[in-house]
C-alpha cells in the first residue's frame, strides 16, 4: 500500500495547479517574525480564519503557545474595506492584552481590498486607541505573492521602518538579521557573536519566546524577543549582516538606503563553509579576532567530516524547502561530497537556480531543479532517479515511507519531532548536528535493511 | 497540582470580573454570552447569543468558512479531488491537519487526502481574474488523478473579484464528463466555521446526493451524519453497527467516499451525531426522499447504548433489537471496568470543555462517566439551538450574517419520495420515547451554576483556569499549550491530540485512560525547581 498513490513518474506537464506545496503565504512568515520582538501582538488584517490557520500552524510546529489578533473580516468589512475593524481592534488589543507593540500584517483580503494600513494607525492614534508609549508597526503580506519567506522579510523591514532612528552617533553595535530559521539558531547566531566579542542587535530574536520553559506561570509576552529600543539603535549602527538573500536582505538595505547603515548579505550559516564566512566577515565588520573557542568548535567539525566521510560520499539527497535553507544545505552536502541531485523550493526567486547549478556543478549527474517547484514533482523526480536521502519538513514523510528513503526533517513546518525548538542547525554546532542527524538516518537504515552477515557493529 | 478549586467560586461575580476589563461595547456583547445556567420550570434555559461576530481584537478560537466547508464536512472524503481556489496559504494549511483517517478498500482504491491541490493565485489572477486558471487546474488536476469527481472551494479574495466559480465547475463538468462542483466558502462569509458547513451541506446535497439509485442491500440501513473520523472513531462506530447486523449506507463524512454520498438517500434513517455541522443534510433528506432523522450520541458508554437501542427501536425488529442488547451485554459491563479502574485517579475532578459544535456537550457524557464535574463549557461556533435545543428554533433571529448563507428550497422527489413510517407510526415511536428532529441541546444537561460561555477567547479562558483551577481543560491546538503552561493539561477535541478513537464502546475506555493519564501525570509536580521550592540559603546541611 502507498500514501501517494496517485504519484506516477511520468511527468506532465503543469501550469495552473499546484499540488503537494512547498511553500505557504506570507502573513505566517510575517506573524513568526512578529513573535521575536519583546511585548509584541502579531495582529491579522483580515478575516479570522488566515489568523487560526497561522496561529494552528505555528503552534504545531512550536509546541508552544502562539498569540495574535485578528480584524475578524465579515462580508461587510470585504466590501466596504476593513478600516471599522482594525480601528476596533487596536482599540481592545491595547485594553484587553495591553501588549507594547501591535505589528499589523495584511492578509489576500485586505490587499485586495487595498486597505492603507498607515493610514488606519495614523487614525486610531488621532482618535486615542493607540495609547502614548505604545507602537504600531505594518507589513504588507499579500500572500499572491511570494511565500511564508516574503512575508518574514516584509515584517523585519516593517520593524526597522517602524522604530529605526538615527541620532548621527553610531553605537559600535552590529545588526544581526538571522534569517527565517528557528530560535535555537537565533541562539546560536547570537552565540557566535558573543564569542567574537561583538555587540550584536539581532532582530527578530525568538529565543525564549517560542522555546519556553514550563513553570505553571504564563506571560502573553516573555520576556524575550529583541527590544524596541534595540530596534530603535538599529540605525546607529555600524554595520548590519543579513543572512539569506530571501528572508533579510529587504530590511539589512533598507537600513543601508535610509539610514547610512552598510550591509552585507550572507547566505545562512548552514554548513563549514557559509559559517566560515559569516565568522570571517564578522570578525572584519567588527574588527577582532577569532577566538580559540570558536577555531576549536570548527575543528571538530571537520573532524567528523573526515571520521565519518564514507558514509556521505556520493550519497544521493532530494531537498525541498525554503531558498536561503536550501541554498546553505546544498553547499554543506557538497562539502561533504554527497550529491545533492532534486531540489525544489515553493519560494520565488531568480537567483536559486542559477546559486545551486554553480554550487552542484562538479557533480557527475543530471541535477532536477524547480523554483516554484512542488513536492508532487519532487516525488515523481525520486521515483525516475531514487535518493539516498530526503531533507524536507515533515510533509515528507509520505514520500519517506513510500519511496523506502530515510529523511530527515528540516524547514517549516516540523509537525511529528522535537528537536528543532531546542537544537540549532547553523553555526559549527548545527553543523555537527546536521552530521549526526544525516548519519543516524543513512545507518539505522543501513542496520535494518542490509543482509544479515553484513551487518557491522563498528561503523 | 491544580486539582483542588482554591475556594468556592462564585460564577456570576466572575462573570462580572471577567467583563471588567472590555471596553464597554465588548463588555455589553460579551455579557450576553455568558451565562450562569439556571433552568425555568419548563426545564428552558435562558437565551444565549451565539453565532454572532467575534469582536475585532479579540484572541478567539474560530476559523473560517472555507475550513468548516473544506476542512471539516469534506476533508475526510477519500475520493474527491479537492482543489483551493486561491493563493496557496488556505490549501496549505487545511492539507492533513485534521487527522481524519481513510481506509480505502484496496491498494488500488482512489485515495486523495494526503495531497494537497491549489491554484496557487498569484498577483496576476488576482488582478485579472482567476477562472482561467482554476479551469486549467481543473484539467491538469483530471490529466495527473483520472478521478470520479472534483470539487472546487473558493478563499476570500476570489469571491472579491468575482470569479464564477460555479460556471467553471459546469463546464468542467461537461468537458471532462466526471462531476465538477464548487463551493461558494469564502472565509469572510457568516462568522465561524458554522457558515461552511451549511454551504458544504447544501452543495453536497444538490450535486451528490441522490445521484445513484441502486438499491442498498440490507435491512437495516442507516447513515451517520456528522462524524468526522477522528483518531478512527468511524471505525469503531462501523464495526459496533456491522455486529448489530445495522447497514451503514454512508457516513458525513468519517471515511467516507463519494460513491456512499451518491447512495445516501437509500438509507431509512439518518442519525444525527453533531447537529451543528450536518443537521441541514438530515432535513433536506428528509423532505426531499423521506428518510426521518434522529439525534444520537456515540460519545460515552451509556450514551452509545442508548442511541443504539433508540435504532433498533427505529426498526422495531426483534431479532435487531435482541441483537443489539446482546452487543450492548457484553460491551458496556468493559466500559464500566474500564470506569472503575480510573475513578479513583478521576472522581470528582473539575473539567472545562470549550470546542466545536458538539464536542463541547458529547464530551459531558464520558467526564460524568468518570465521576468528573464539567464546571464551565461553550462551543466555539455553534447556534441558539446547540445550546438551548431545537425548540428556540423559531425565535432566532437571522442577522445579515447568517441571510447570505443560502438555503435551499427542497421538495418531495416525485418519483423517488417514499415515507418510511406512516403518521400512526411514528406518532408510537415518539410515545415511546423516540424523538424525531430533536436536539435538546447542550445547557438543558448541565447543572445549574455552571457556566456557559459561547466564543470563549483567550482572556477568558485565562480567567476561568485562575480561579477554578480545572484538572482538565477541553479545547484546540492554539489553546493547548498556553493552558498547559499554566499547569493545567489540555485534552484536544478537535482531534484528540494523537488520541482516538474516542467514540463507540471501545473508544470510551479509551478516553477514559487517556484522562486519567492527564490529570496523573507527574510532570505537573516538576514545574518548581527544589531550590525555588526552598529558597533558604542555608546551604551547609549538603555537606552532612
Ligand atoms: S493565502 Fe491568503 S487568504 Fe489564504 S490563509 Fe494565507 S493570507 Fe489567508
Ligand atoms: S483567506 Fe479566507 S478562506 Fe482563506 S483561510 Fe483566510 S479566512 Fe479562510
Amino acid at each position: 500500500m502507498t500514501l501517494l498513490r496517485h504519484t506516477t513518474p511520468e511527468i506532465k506537464p503543469r501550469k495552473a495547479l499546484t499540488i503537494n506545496p512547498a511553500k505557504t503565504c506570507q502573513p505566517i512568515g510575517a506573524m513568526y517574525a512578529a513573535l521575536g520582538i519583546r511585548g509584541c501582538l502579531p495582529h491579522s488584517h483580515g478575516s479570522q480564519g488566515c489568523c487560526a490557520y497561522h496561529r494552528s500552524a505555528l503552534t504545531r510546529h512550536y509546541k508552544e503557545p502562539v498569540m495574535a489578533g485578528t480584524s475578524s473580516f465579515t462580508e461587510g468589512s470585504s466590501v466596504f474595506g476593513g478600516q471599522a475593524n482594525l480601528l476596533q481592534a487596536l482599540e481592545n488589543i491595547f485594553a484587553i492584552y495591553e501588549p507594547d507593540v501591535v505589528a499589523v500584517h495584511t492578509t489576500c483580503l485586505s490587499e485586495t481590498i487595498g486597505d492603507d494600513i498607515p493610514q488606519i494607525v495614523a487614525k486610531a492614534r488621532q482618535e486615542g486607541k493607540v495609547p502614548d508609549g505604545k507602537h504600531v508597526i505594518y507589513a504588507n503580506t499579500p500572500s499572491y505573492v511570494g511565500s511564508h519567506v516574503t512575508g518574514f522579510a516584509n515584517m523585519v523591514k516593517g520593524m526597522v521602518r517602524g522604530f529605526a532612528q538615527k541620532t548621527g552617533k553610531k553605537n559600535g553595535r552590529v545588526n544581526l538579521i538571522p534569517g527565517y530559521v528557528e530560535p535555537a539558531d537565533m541562539a546560536e547566531i547570537k552565540h557566535l557573536a558573543e564569542a567574537l566579542g561583538v555587540k550584536s542587535i539581532l532582530f527578530p530574536d525568538t529565543s525564549g519566546v517560542l522555546n519556553g520553559p514550563l513553570t505553571g506561570q504564563y506571560s502573553m509576552f516573555p520576556e524575550a524577543g529583541v527590544t524596541v529600543d534595540e530596534l530603535k539603535a538599529s540605525g546607529d549602527a555600524i554595520g548590519t549582516l543579513g543572512l539569506g538573500e530571501w528572508a533579510s536582505a529587504e530590511a539589512a538595505r533598507y537600513l543601508d538606503s535610509e539610514f547610512k547603515v552598510p550591509c552585507k548579505i550572507l547566505d545562512l550559516p548552514i554548513g563549514l563553509k557559509a559559517t566560515d564566512r559569516f565568522v570571517d566577515t564578522l570578525r572584519q565588520l567588527a574588527g577582532k579576532s577569532v577566538p580559540e573557542s570558536i577555531n576549536f568548535e570548527r575543528g571538530q567539525l571537520v573532524d567528523v567530516i573526515s571520521d565519518w566521510h564514507q558514509y556521505f560520499y556520493h550519497k544521493k539527497v532530494a531537498l525541498a524547502g525554503d531558498p536561503d535553507q536550501i541554498i546553505s544545505l546544498v553547499e554543506f552536502l557538497v562539502t561533504l561530497d554527497m550529491w545533492p541531485v532534486h531540489i525544489v523550493t515553493g519560494t520565488p526567486g531568480k537567483r536559486f537556480e542559477a546559486r545551486i547549478r554553480e554550487l552542484t556543478a562538479d557533480i557527475p549527474h543530471e541535477v532536477n531543479v524547480k523554483v516554484e517547484g512542488d513536492m508532487f514533482l519532487l516525488h515523481q523526480w525520486i521515483k525516475q532517479t531514487p535518493v539516498d536521502l530526503l531533507i524536507c519538513n515533515s510533509y515528507g514523510k509520505y514520500i519517506a515511507r513510500d519511496e523506502n528513503i530515510p529523511l530527515i526533517r528540516h524547514g517549516f513546518p516540523i509537525l511529528d519531532r522535537m528537536g528543532h525548538v531546542y537544537f540549532p542547525t547553523v553555526g559549527y554546532k548545527g553543523a555537527l548536528r546536521l552530521c549526526e542527524k544525516i548519519l543516524d538516518a543513512l545507518l539505522d537504515k543501513q542496520d535494518l535493511t542490509c543482509p544479515e552477515h553484513q551487518v557491522e557493529l563498528q561503523m | 497540582m491544580t486539582t483542588k478549586p482554591k475556594k468556592t467560586v462564585d460564577p456570576s461575580v466572575l462573570k462580572e470580573e471577567m467583563l471588567r476589563k472590555y471596553p464597554p461595547k465588548v463588555a455589553r456583547k460579551r455579557s450576553k454570552q455568558i451565562l450562569v445556567n439556571e433552568l425555568d420550570e419548563q426545564g428552558h434555559s435562558q437565551e444565549i447569543m451565539s453565532n454572532v461576530r467575534t469582536i475585532p481584537g479579540i484572541i478567539t478560537q474560530r476559523g473560517c468558512t472555507y475550513a468548516g466547508c473544506k476542512g471539516v464536512v469534506l476533508g475526510p472524503t477519500r475520493d474527491i479531488v479537492n482543489i483551493t481556489h486561491g493563493p496557496i496559504g488556505c490549501g496549505f494549511y487545511s492539507w492533513l491537519t485534521r487527522r481524519n483517517q481513510t481506509l480505502p478498500p484496496t491498494p488500488e482504491s482512489e485515495n486523495y487526502m494526503p495531497y494537497c491541490f491549489s491554484t496557487d493565485m498569484g498577483e496576476h489572477d488576482i488582478v485579472f481574474g482567476g477562472e482561467k486558471k482554476l479551469r486549467q487546474a481543473v484539467q491538469e488536476a483530471f490529466d495527473a488523478m483520472n478521478p470520479k469527481a472534483i470539487g472546487i472551494f473558493s478563499t476570500c479574495p476570489v469571491g472579491l473579484i468575482g470569479d464564477d466559480v460555479h460556471a467553471v465547475a459546469r463546464d468542467m463538468k461537461e468537458k471532462l464528463g466526471i462531476n465538477v462542483f464548487a463551493f461558494s466558502c469564502e472565509g469572510y462569509k457568516g462568522v465561524s466555521q458554522s457558515a461552511g458547513h451549511h454551504i458544504a451541506n447544501n452543495q453536497l446535497f444538490k450535486h451528490v446526493i441522490g445521484l445513484d439509485d441502486t438499491p442498498t442491500e440490507g435491512k437495516f440501513k442507516i447513515n451517520l451524519l456528522g462524524e468526522y473520523n477522528i483518531g478512527g472513531d468511524a471505525f469503531e462506530l462501523e464495526e459496533l453497527f456491522t455486529r448489530c447486523g445495522i447497514t451503514l449506507v454512508s457516513t458525513f463524512s468519517g471515511n467516507s467516499s463519494y460513491d456512499q454520498f451518491a447512495k445516501s438517500h437509500s438509507a431509512d434513517l439518518n442519525c444525527v451525531m453533531c447537529h451543528r455541522s450536518i443537521n441541514y443534510v438530515a432535513e433536506m433528506i428528509e423532505k426531499k426522499f423521506g428518510a426521518p432523522w434522529i439525534k444520537v450520541n456515540f460519545i460515552g458508554g451509556e450514551a452509545t447504548a442508548k442511541s443504539l437501542r433508540r435504532i433498533a427501536q427505529y426498526f422495531g425488529d426483534k431479532e435487531l433489537i435482541e441483537r443489539v442488547e446482546a452487543v450492548i451485554a457484553e460491551e458496556l459491563p468493559k466500559v464500566k471496568a474500564a470506569a472503575e479502574e480510573v475513578l479513583p485517579t478521576t472522581e470528582g475532578k473539575l473539567a472545562m470543555l470549550f470546542v466545536g459544535g458538539s464536542r463541547a456537550h458529547h464530551y459531558q457524557e464520558l467526564f460524568h462517566e468518570m465521576g468528573m464535574k464539567t464546571i464551565a463549557a461553550g462551543y466555539e461556533f455553534a447556534h441558539r439551538d446547540d445550546y438551548e435545543g431545537r425548540h428556540v428554533l423559531p425565535s432566532v433571529k437571522v442577522d445579515a450574517d447568517s441571510r447570505n448563507i443560502e438555503e435551499l428550497e427542497v421538495e418531495a422527489d416525485p418519483a423517488r419520495y417514499r415515507a418510511r413510517k406512516t403518521p400512526e407510526e411514528l406518532k408510537a415511536l415518539e410515545d415511546a420515547g423516540v424523538e424525531f428532529k430533536n436536539y435538546p441541546g447542550m445547557m438543558m444537561e448541565m447543572e445549574s451554576k455552571t457556566l456557559i460561555i459561547d466564543d470563549i477567547n483567550h482572556y477568558e479562558s485565562e480567567a476561568l483556569i485562575e480561579k477554578y483551577k480545572p484538572a482538565v481543560f477541553c479545547a484546540g491546538i492554539k489553546e493547548k499549550y498556553v493552558v498547559q503552561k499554566l499547569g493545567v493539561p489540555l485534552k484536544q477535541l478537535h482531534n484528540y491530540d494523537v488520541g482516538g478513537p474516542y467514540a463507540g464502546f471501545g473508544g470510551a475506555a479509551n478516553f477514559y485512560r487517556e484522562i486519567a493519564r492527564l490529570v496523573s501525570s507527574k510532570v505537573w509536580t516538576y514545574m518548581k525547581a527544589p531550590w525555588e521550592e526552598n529558597p533558604e540559603l542555608s546551604a551547609t546541611y549538603v555537606w552532612e
